[in-house]
């Protein structure tokens, strides 16, 4: 433990030198600084394609709107006019996750090892592929965690990205990179429910 | 300008809604579910480090994509830019109301994105990378939509 910053950007630097480093960015997670520019682009690149803002929670309404409308004012919106561009945007989120899913080895999820560690103390164990099979599997789906975690977690998902108006896309991303009041508000919305659910839930949960 | 006569054609070409346009969407997904997995924002592993601020990482990644948009937006603007269905680029400005619906719907979309570990769009992605099991989160996201369209002309907004 010399010096521990420097050793962990070595060891990248080393992967990233390796042979097959062509093939490698492809594979290799990519540094937050070529992630985020990249998903902030994706405002720009829809607002030159169509004019459209960038927000995936409005799909919900819109399926929602196509499915089961029933009587409901708040989906009696044409929802082929306002969003058959956003579900289709959204299919291709699908395929995508599937493509890069298959293309090349997957690599384990490189948390910190403090992470590491208070997962392991709340009762998570096996920290390989991108969520943890012992919560997110069709066999955990019946337990107390497993149910919470998706189909709780899954309701609220729905209901208070329909209440905000916008998820972490159209708040926090399209909301606050176009300076909106509202938008602020709703993102320290997410952020005290998101540590109240990890700070004060998932201890008793997991 | 070359991407000037581009615009002129497309507009003439018709409306968004035309098959082209919606591969042209259909595509942006697809690179947007890429991006998801290979940034690593759709793991719950990773929601859990940044609830725990154990890394710089997801910070790093919201704000530089809230910068990048806020550029982009701007030069958009500076330039005149148009859409390529021909209309003007403008975002329509939400609502503050009484600000109500922003604290509390943020606050307990908050709560789904700790439990879940995922936004609407990584949940998308998520069924993609074969953890198919979110596609119950995705149906009770749906009937989380639905009920609060029932509860809607009774919550503060």
């Amino acid at each position: 433990m010399l010096s521990p910053l420097r050793c962990g950007i070595c060891a990248r630097a080393a992967v990233r030198e390796s042979p097959d480093r062509m093939s490698n960015w492809l594979t290799a997670p990519w540094p937050w600084y070529v992630a985020g520019p990249l998903i902030g682009l994706f405002v720009p690149a829809l607002l030159i394609t169509g004019n459209k803002v960038f927000g995936i929670s409005s799909n919900l309404r819109h399926l929602c709107s196509a499915l089961i409308p029933g009587k409901l004012e708040f989906f009696r919106h044409d929802w082929k006019d306002a969003g058959l561009w956003n579900l289709v945007f959204l299919l291709g989120v699908l395929v995508g996750g599937f493509l890069a899913a298959h293309v090349g080895t997957q690599h384990d999820i490189a948390i910190s090892a403090g992470t590491k560690l208070v997962l392991t103390q709340m009762g998570v164990h096996d920290l390989s592929g991108v969520a943890p099979r012992e919560i997110f599997s069709w066999h955990a789906l019946l337990t107390l965690r497993g149910f919470v975690s998706i189909v709780g977690g899954g309701f609220v998902v729905g209901f208070g990205t329909a209440y905000a108006g916008g998820c972490t896309s159209g708040h926090a991303i399209s909301g606050l990179a176009n300076f909106e009041l509202p938008s602020l508000i709703a993102v320290f919305g997410f952020f005290a429910g998101g540590l109240a659910a990890t700070w004060f839930i998932l201890p008793h949960l997991l | 300008m070359p991407r000037e006569t581009q615009v002129d054609k497309q507009t003439s070409a018709g409306s968004h809604a035309k098959p082209a346009f919606l591969f042209v969407y259909l595509l942006l997904g697809t690179a947007f579910g890429v991006v998801l997995t290979r940034s690593e924002v759709l793991s719950w592993f990773r929601i859990q480090e940044m609830f725990h601020f154990q890394s710089f990482r997801m910070y790093g990644i919201i704000g530089s994509a809230i910068a990048t948009a806020a550029l982009s937006i701007a030069v958009l603007k500076l330039l005149g830019v148009k859409s390529a269905t021909g209309a003007p680029i403008s975002i329509p400005r939400k609502e503050l109301g009484s600000g109500a619906r922003y604290a509390l719907g943020g606050t307990i979309f908050g709560l789904g994105w700790a439990l879940t570990g995922a936004c609407p769009g990584p949940l998308f992605a998520l069924i993609g990378n074969g953890v198919s099991v979110m596609i119950i989160a995705v149906l009770s996201a749906l009937a989380g939509t639905w009920i609060y369209a029932i509860l809607r002309p009774k919550l503060p907004h």
